[in-house]
């Protein structure tokens, strides 16, 4: 048995970062299913959230979608789609991690354009705006701090749930970690799993920073709305 | 001869189990750590920001990496301590920031009134900004206990995820209804937890049905 300190010597090993169960492969996969997952999930989460809180109708819908997604375990679901021919491919995974992923970017795509200041919805149709129109130059603009928000809790949580997928033979960085539990390799189980963490933590800087260059207010030199409630903070991880 | 409903009935209790010892610490730690904060607000972003931080390694990392310590302080690592220990770890974040949140929220009026009638320190605590801040402090509370419900079953990396080792076995199996038993007893399992909670709150705050 081995402490953290074997892990990261693991990890100094240059003969662990080649091969098809190298590093490097691992981090490609679970970089490639996070950017596709994220990028379904956005391309469904977003039109739909903005249209709902643009007609300002399916509230219940987008808040409670994710309090249900917190109750469905991870493991769970990707266990049952690896028993269906899907899950045999990586299809499966992507499925399981997009729909992991839609709940945080639906719901605050949904209050942030939601709660943009009706006083400014108002003096745009004012000036004659139409449906679009506002949508585009009004809502989507004021939407976008929490709309980031939200695809950055999916990020971190695709990450999350992308390291899960190895439990069901999935591929990934996770495979790291499960690997070594079958070997009972305990400074490959660690190394993995600081791998894994680090990997969480820089997507987690990285779409932070993101999120700032793509406020429109912080960008036009004005005060933000700051961060958005602990409410939609909470989407769980994984 | 075990049977299957021997099977489930272990797996749920073990998934009851760890899920209300890791919300019970969690509950005691937190409180803990929100008054710290509240104490020595130059603390507060320390403990925010650790907790956060925490609560953004994913839980097979996070498990995995209990294991060489719980091997350091000499408890057994493939056991339900660590998965425990690991679910406190989650908990904290979301119940942390509820306490603060709930604290923070009560109006200064109140807090100004309840010195004036000679309240302070831990009275004050207890009998005025406590029962105020108890819908913050429980709605936290509710989603900390249906994450970490769902959270256990990733213990099975350790060999203790109740309900996720019957997932595990059925998946290797490839028997689907235990699969599917197991992930609707979870569900379940959140969703009683929930309402425990919700009917827990209602109890403890009786003034509130009065105004209502």
């Amino acid at each position: 048995m081995g402490g953290i300190g074997d892990g990261i010597s693991w990890l100094f090993d240059g003969e662990h970062w080649q091969g098809p169960d190298g590093i490097l492969t691992r981090l490609y996969e679970h970089l490639g299913l996070t950017i596709i997952s994220v990028a379904i999930a956005c391309a469904i989460g977003i039109p739909v959230g903005l249209w709902l809180g643009h007609i300002g109708k399916g509230g219940a819908l987008a808040i409670n979608i994710s309090n249900v997604g917190r109750a469905i375990p991870v493991f769970a679901l990707l266990a049952l789609l690896a028993l269906t021919p899907l899950g045999r491919s990586n299809a499966g995974t992507v499925l399981a991690l997009v729909l992991f992923a839609l709940p945080p970017i639906l719901t605050n795509t949904y209050v942030g354009t939601r709660e943009v200041d009706r006083d400014a919805v108002d003096a745009a149709r004012g000036m004659g705006m139409s449906g679009m129109q506002l949508l585009r130059k009004v809502e989507v603009p004021l939407a976008t701090p929490l709309l980031m928000n939200g695809v950055r809790l999916a990020a971190v949580q695709v990450v999350a749930t992308a390291s899960i997928a190895a439990l069901v033979a999935g591929p990934g960085l996770g495979r790291i970690i499960t690997n070594g539990f079958a070997r009972q390799d305990q400074p490959q189980v660690v190394a993995g799993a600081i791998l894994v963490a680090l990997l969480a933590l820089a997507v987690e800087g990285v779409m932070e920073a993101m999120q700032r260059r793509l406020d429109p207010m912080r960008r036009a030199g004005r005060v933000s709305v700051g961060r958005p409630p602990d409410v939609i903070e909470a989407v769980t991880g994984s | 001869m075990r049977t299957r409903r021997d099977e489930i009935i272990e797996a749920l209790g073990e998934h009851v189990y760890i899920t209300v010892v890791a919300l019970i610490v969690g509950c005691v730690l937190a409180f803990m750590l929100a008054l710290t904060a509240r104490r020595w607000r130059r603390l507060e972003l320390v403990i925010l920001g650790g907790s956060t931080a925490l609560y953004t390694i994913p839980s097979l990392a996070m498990f995995s990496l209990l294991l060489p310590v719980m091997f350091g302080l000499g408890v057994a690592a493939l056991s339900t301590t660590t998965v425990i220990v690991g679910l406190v770890l989650y908990s904290l974040t979301i119940l942390v920031r509820g306490i603060l949140t709930g604290l923070d929220g009560v109006p200064p009026d109140v807090r100004e009134a309840a010195v004036g009638m000679g309240y302070g320190g831990g009275k004050l605590l207890w009998r005025v900004e406590l029962p105020l801040a108890m819908p913050t402090i429980f709605a936290s509370l509710r989603v900390a206990a249906v994450s970490t419900i769902a959270l256990t079953t990733i213990g099975l990396i350790v060999d203790h995820g109740g309900l996720g080792n019957l997932i595990d076995q059925g998946r290797e199996a490839n028997f689907k209804a235990e699969v599917l038993t197991a992930t609707v007893l979870c569900v379940v399992l959140a969703l009683v937890a929930d309402l425990l909670i919700l009917g827990v709150e209602k109890l403890a705050t009786p003034w509130r049905r009065k105004a209502a």
